[in-house]
């Protein structure tokens, strides 16, 4: 199972490791350098590196490597979920999880690690049991702990940590019972030329904030339960019953927590909120090239559209953009070589435009 | 105030600053003291010197303050070891706290010291803790165990331990089975013995999948690990348990999804193919594959890689899901690479167009790796998919065209592919190709080129000329070119004898006389001798027909696909190689897959082919089989025993003559024959005298066995097929002097299991120059041992003069059973589910044409009347295409297709079969009705 943990910062310096076994010296982490050193960005490292002894299972998040060592045969995933989860459990404790972060709260995270992992088997991992058994840390709980001598390890055991819903702890108390559910959408479509859909598919989730008391039992059901037949459940839901009854049954963790996610093919037809209607060319006499883009709406059944962005990310080649909006702002990083767009809401009586000219530079290896 | 302050140091020493602060009485100080120590601790700084200081800061209530000091002994105690004991008492006595979260913790840490004086003291409070009233307790002992095998794996057997475990596995608690089940499996992993240690049984299977349904993710990871080693009895228990599983393909997490499709797969070996249930959960397997695609980058990667594995199984349940294998922009470059593997996996005439148009965008990408691989995918595709080559070519021709220097090279090494597997169809663009000779830098590309030159000098007016172009550098060539080039011109010089007579001699003598290199000497002698001593030969040699490629060169073989089909989700999955190949001090225990209960008889025929490849059987067990059969072993005669005492020294003369004609004979081996005397055997005549009118189709009678070799006995003799059963029709001539008496015949174990059914009845005594026929009756419920070649039966016939042995080809037809026909259905199932390595292609020349119009009809009817059945009949384009299927006696089914040109005197045969082995038989017997 996993072996130690070397959490490494994007100029390659392994600032926290921690071994659940017995120690295994950091040089071990050159290995994954040889291959830091050949791909040409951070994202590209492959996750699954073998050497000599050992074998390195990393992630890439928040511009830092997380690299798990393991000496024998393992199942890959369970190691890139299991590093994922820690760096959603730094998220959810501090609110972000970046190296300077990590410094800072270096006991919890510790602890918190400590507390994942025993002997590389997952001890515990819901953020629920974490949080009783390791408070998160906040400036009150600091002061008070300073004050009163007390630390913010619990020395009891966390209750719902054996129960048959190891995700909920029991005695909750809320004097106002609410419960929310974010229902996101995400459309991945290619849309040719002539604006017609190439293939759209939707990745969505139903993300939820519940808080009430007690052990609620939940039930959620969809007007056109169907169009569902590729999901994945939170583990509170019970299956069976959607199975039959096409019914989301459930007793809900405490908090938040992703109750479903789901995906929906490019067999069925998905509705694209938006248009965009371009003219491109990036090598146009000499160096310079041009770009225009009008955003529309399209299908929105009366809702106005917000928060839009748009990112074109620009071949290697593109040195600057010079270019004027006739709504929001727009920037262009040279590095990572993408256009941001911010559009904001769009406007159906005045469409949002973006054009200009695009410099490239003068040996261009593009091939478009 | 934030932890970062516990990195900041001052000028004074560090650590006696420490030491101090951890001294101090107060604990507050203590306790910051002791988070410093830690803070260096995680950075890597060596901070053993203050061991003794900080274990005495041990035996605190603050549960904090103890797991940080836990935390410190952990990584410190191995190279303190005697510092270490001060600590065993305080772990001892927190084994016994009240509060199970001390219990669990102190049990926890103690494993985690790696020191054996420690070891010795955990054993008690590790046994107390197995039976711990805390089910907390009880799931961190658990893993304790395993902690402390890895230590001293000795210690836990003799402590039995593993007893406790094992025990575990039925605890009332889900997390604690699951960790159980963990810690068994690492055990299991790491023991020398490499056994399993808990043998699966029923009821632990049942009690894992209740547990399933209730313990954490990990939890039901390990479950469902260890749930695929297990063999389920029958097919209900692999229908049950696949249904239990199957509501874990909904998970949230990646790793339970993809444990579950492992289980799923391996199972779904066992339930025939064409039940509905399979259909079911293929159907339900696509969408959490698909699921995966849409998660981070490196859950993608290792999902693709396993998918890798699953299209080439199991290809059906992802054929409509093209689509989500698209590359996008923004994938990583590793998982660009995995998705481009399988879009050519899935790549089929539906769909080819979509991902050549893919394909295409692919080459004008910039990285060039990926477009590299994307070139070669459109000639793979080309040689996959026929019908779209020539819309491959023609992309391939269009990416030329952009002249970018890695593209055009690519797509040369892949038009090469292309041109030896449709051979004289793309010749025209070899002009083309011809224009961007220079540009080529790479060896592989200049080696595809030159061949390409080589092969088509015939139609390249200037090949010499630019064959001599690449001649002049020849030294500083990659060796592969260099052999390239010399064959190329040999090629041209035979082509085009009259005026290239000064290259060939001139890369001859650069090969042979100037190079380093062994290989392109003596490649080089080669030709040159041959061309010096018979350029015709040199011709039959050097232009010799190539054979096919085919696009199942890049498959992985079949038997290495089905062991890591076994370890999908591990990293086996991920490297494609079987772990013993990389994992260190693994033992060879390999997984295969579960036999399905259909493929039964197959099975147990090729584990007795690895069991006995030998033609001639070892020495040792051949006497061993005489042996046995003077003993009275499987004789067919109810009358055995009796008159054995005529032959006098029955058991000598079987030893003595039977090893001397085995010595003798290398070409056929002696079978225990029988010792049946045959004078019971006074009824004359063959029963079944008049053959029943069939027009099945019978062999001429072929001497097996000459007077000569035979003392005087020659045999003939043939198989047949009357009213389903199987005969052996043989002519006994005497041309000896003598009388013969007292015939029996035994046959040694074949491929087929065929045994005499019947005792021998012959005319005997038989005078000198009289032939009688006997027709034996055969069974095929004898023992089985695969033969070389197939067909064969060897022989043993007894009479008064001595045992002679000869072998003989059992014509394959005559094995076709009557209940040969398949459920269309059936057979299209089968069809596909057999993978296409197995198909075999044979051409069946110059059969005799009746009338045009009815032919097929003929060859339908003929073949029934030889228990092959046709299925299925269909007219694609002019040629009748007929499907057929036959049954061996031994359940082997065999699926044909043959394709009937009008006109053409000759019939392709494909033939599909699990045991492809048996094609040769076939294709024979086809043949001989065909033309008989």
């Amino acid at each position: 199972m996993i072996h130690s943990l070397f959490i490494i910062n994007p100029s390659g310096d392994v600032f926290m490791e921690k071994h659940w076994k017995s120690v295994i010296s950091r040089s071990v982490c050159d290995y994954f350098f040889d291959h830091q050193r050949k791909a040409s960005s951070p994202e590209d490292i492959p996750p699954v590196i073998a050497t000599p002894h050992h074998y390195l299972i990393s992630v890439y998040r928040s511009s830092m490597f997380f690299v798990a060592v393991c000496t024998t045969e393992v199942a890959p995933l369970f190691v890139v979920e299991f590093l994922h989860r820690v760096v959603d459990t730094f998220e959810d404790y501090f609110s972000e999880c970046t190296e300077s972060i990590i410094k800072e709260h270096y006991v919890v995270v510790y602890e918190l690690l400590d507390e994942m992992l025993d002997n590389g088997f997952p001890l515990a991992t819901e953020s629920n049991i974490l949080k009783e058994l390791i408070k998160p840390p906040n400036i009150l709980r600091t002061i008070a702990n300073t004050v009163t001598g007390k630390s913010n390890v619990s020395s009891t055991l966390p209750s719902g940590q054996l129960s048959n819903i190891p995700w909920r702890r029991t005695g909750v108390k809320y004097t106002n019972n609410e419960a929310y559910f974010d229902m996101i959408e995400e459309v991945d479509a290619i849309i040719d030329k002539s604006g017609s859909t190439v293939c759209a598919e939707i990745q969505g989730y139903i993300d939820c904030c519940i808080k009430l008391s007690g052990m609620p039992d939940l039930s959620l059901s969809f007007v056109n339960p169907r169009l569902f037949d590729d999901v994945s459940f939170h583990p509170c839901v019970r299956f069976k019953r959607w199975e039959s009854e096409r019914v989301l049954s459930f007793i809900p963790p405490d908090g938040n927590f992703r109750l479903m996610s789901y995906h929906i093919g490019s067999q069925s037809i998905v509705a694209i909120p938006v248009y965009v209607r371009h003219s491109l060319c990036l090598r146009e006499s000499g160096s310079g090239g041009r770009l225009d883009i009008t955003l529309g709406p399209k299908q929105t059944l009366g809702r106005t559209i917000e928060n839009v962005v748009l990112e074109i990310p620009m071949p290697k080649s593109v040195l600057n953009c010079g270019l004027v909006t006739n709504q929001g702002k727009y920037t262009f990083d040279p590095v990572s070589k993408l256009l941001v767009w911010e559009v904001g809401r769009i406007d159906v009586t005045k469409l949002p435009n973006i054009r200009g000219t695009v410099t490239n530079c003068h040996f261009s290896a593009l091939y478009f | 105030m934030t932890d970062s302050k516990y990195f900041t140091t001052t000028k004074k020493g560090e650590i006696f600053e420490l030491k101090s602060e951890l001294n101090n009485d107060k604990k507050e100080k203590k306790k910051e003291a002791v988070k410093k120590v830690i803070a260096s601790m995680t950075v890597g700084k060596d901070v053993s010197a203050l061991f003794p200081d900080v274990v005495n800061c041990m035996q605190t209530d603050n549960l904090e303050l103890k797991k940080l000091v836990y935390l410190y002994l952990m990584n410190y105690a191995k190279s303190q070891p005697d510092m270490a004991i001060m600590a065993v008492n305080t772990f001892v006595k927190d084994c016994e706290d009240p509060n199970p979260l001390i219990r669990a913790l102190a049990v926890r840490t103690m494993g985690c010291i790696r020191v054996d004086k420690i070891t010795e003291y955990l054993c008690e409070p590790l046994r107390k803790c197995l039976k711990d009233e805390d089910p907390y307790v009880r799931k961190t002992a658990a893993v304790c165990v395993a902690k402390l095998y890895d230590i001293n794996s000795s210690m836990v057997e003799d402590q039995g331990f593993l007893d406790q475990l094992k025990d575990l596995l039925s605890d009332s608690n889900p997390m604690v089975v699951a960790n159980a089940v963990a810690a068994l499996s690492e055990i299991n992993e790491s023991s020398s013995s490499g056994s399993p240690l808990v043998e699966m049984t029923p009821q632990t299977v049942n009690k894992l999948l209740t547990a399933l349904n209730e313990c954490t993710e990990w939890g039901q990871v390990f479950i469902l690990d260890s749930l695929a080693n297990y063999s389920p009895r029958d097919e209900r228990e692999a229908q049950s348990t696949c249904e239990r599983i199957t509501p874990r393909l909904a998970h949230a997490n990646a790793a339970v999804v993809l444990s579950a499709v492992k289980v799923l797969m391996k199972f779904m070996e066992m339930l025939p193919s064409d039940s509905e249930f399979v259909t079911s959960l293929t159907k339900k397997l696509a969408p959490p594959l698909v699921t995966l695609l849409s998660s981070e980058p490196e859950v993608q990667y290792v999902a693709l890689r396993n998918i890798n594995l699953i299209v080439q199984k199991r290809p059906d349940i992802l054929k409509h899901e093209m689509k989500v294998f698209f590359v996008k922009y923004n994938d990583p470059i590793y998982v660009k690479l995995e998705k481009l593997d399988i879009m050519i996996r899935l790549a089929s005439q539906a769909n080819v167009a979509q991902v050549l148009s893919e394909l295409k965008e692919y080459a004008t990408e910039v990285d060039v790796d990926f477009v590299r691989k994307a070139v070669r995918a459109i000639g793979r595709c080309a040689i996959k998919v026929e019908q779209s080559a020539e819309r491959c070519v023609s992309t391939l021709l269009d990416l030329i065209q952009t002249k970018v220097n890695y593209v055009v090279q690519e797509a040369i090494v892949v038009i090469k592919d292309i041109f030896r597997k449709y051979p004289n169809k793309y010749e025209s663009i070899i002009s083309t190709l011809c224009e961007n000779l220079d540009t080529l830098d790479e060896p592989e590309a200049r080696a595809s080129m030159i061949w390409i030159i080589g092969e088509y000098a015939e139609r390249i007016d200037n090949a010499d000329e630019l064959l001599e172009s690449f001649l002049e550098g020849f030294a500083d060539e990659n060796s592969q070119v260099q052999l390239q080039l010399l064959t190329a011109i040999v090629k041209l010089f035979l082509k085009r004898p009259s005026d290239t007579q000064e290259l060939v001699q001139q890369v001859l003598s650069l090969a042979t006389q100037d190079s380093d290199n062994p290989d392109l000497r003596d490649r080089g002698f080669i030709y040159w001798r041959l061309l010096s001593t018979d350029p015709a030969a040199a011709k039959e040699v050097v232009l010799a027909e190539k054979p096919l490629i085919s696009e199942e060169t890049d498959l992985l073989e079949p038997t290495l696909l089905d062991e890591l089909i076994c370890h999908i989700s591990s990293l086996a999955s991920v490297y494609h190689k079987p772990p013993s190949a990389f994992v260190e001090g693994r033992s060879g225990i390999r997984k295969s897959l579960p036999a399905s209960a259909r493929a039964g008889s197959e099975g147990v025929e090729s584990t007795e082919s690895q069991a006995a490849p030998a033609v001639i059987p070892a020495q040792d067990s051949l006497i061993g089989d005489l042996l046995s059969m003077d003993i009275g072993g499987p004789t067919v005669a109810p009358v055995a025993a009796a008159p054995a005492a005529p032959f006098g020294s029955a058991a000598m003369d079987l030893l003595g003559g039977g090893l001397d004609t085995l010595l003798g004979e290398t070409s056929s081996s002696p079978a225990p024959p029988s010792a049946l005397p045959a004078s019971s055997a006074a009824l004359l005549g063959d029963i079944f005298g008049a053959p029943a009118a069939s027009a099945t189709y019978v062999a001429p009678k072929t001497t097996w066995l000459p007077a000569e070799k035979g003392k005087g006995l020659d045999i003939s003799g043939s198989f047949v097929r009357r009213n389903g059963q199987l005969f052996m029709d043989l002519t006994f001539s005497n041309k000896a002097m003598q009388p013969m008496l007292g015939f029996a015949i035994q046959f040694n174990k074949n491929s087929f299991g065929i045994t005499p059914a019947s005792p021998l009845q012959v005319q005997s005594p038989l005078p000198p120059g009289v032939a009688a026929d006997a027709s034996l009756p055969l069974a095929t419920t004898g023992p089985v041992q695969k033969m070389e070649p197939l067909t064969t039966l060897q022989v043993a016939v007894k009479n008064n003069v001595d045992v002679m042995y000869f072998a003989c080809q059992i014509p394959m037809h005559a094995l076709f059973v009557e209940d040969g026909q398949m459920d269309k259905r059936v057979f299209l199932a089968t069809w596909k589910e057999i993978p296409a390595q197995n198909e075999v292609q044979y051409t069946i020349t110059n059969v005799m044409h009746s009338a045009d119009s009815n032919f097929t009809d003929t060859v339908v009817s003929r073949m029934q009347q030889n228990n092959v059945f046709t299925i299925a009949k269909r007219n694609v384009e002019g040629q009748d295409m007929l499907y057929q299927s036959l049954k061996l006696t031994n359940g082997i089914w065999v699926l044909n297709e043959l394709k009937i040109q009008p006109g053409n005197p000759n019939i392709t045969l494909s033939l599909k079969s699990r045991t492809p082995n048996v094609a040769e038989g076939v294709f024979q017997a086809y043949d001989n009705i065909l033309h008989g």
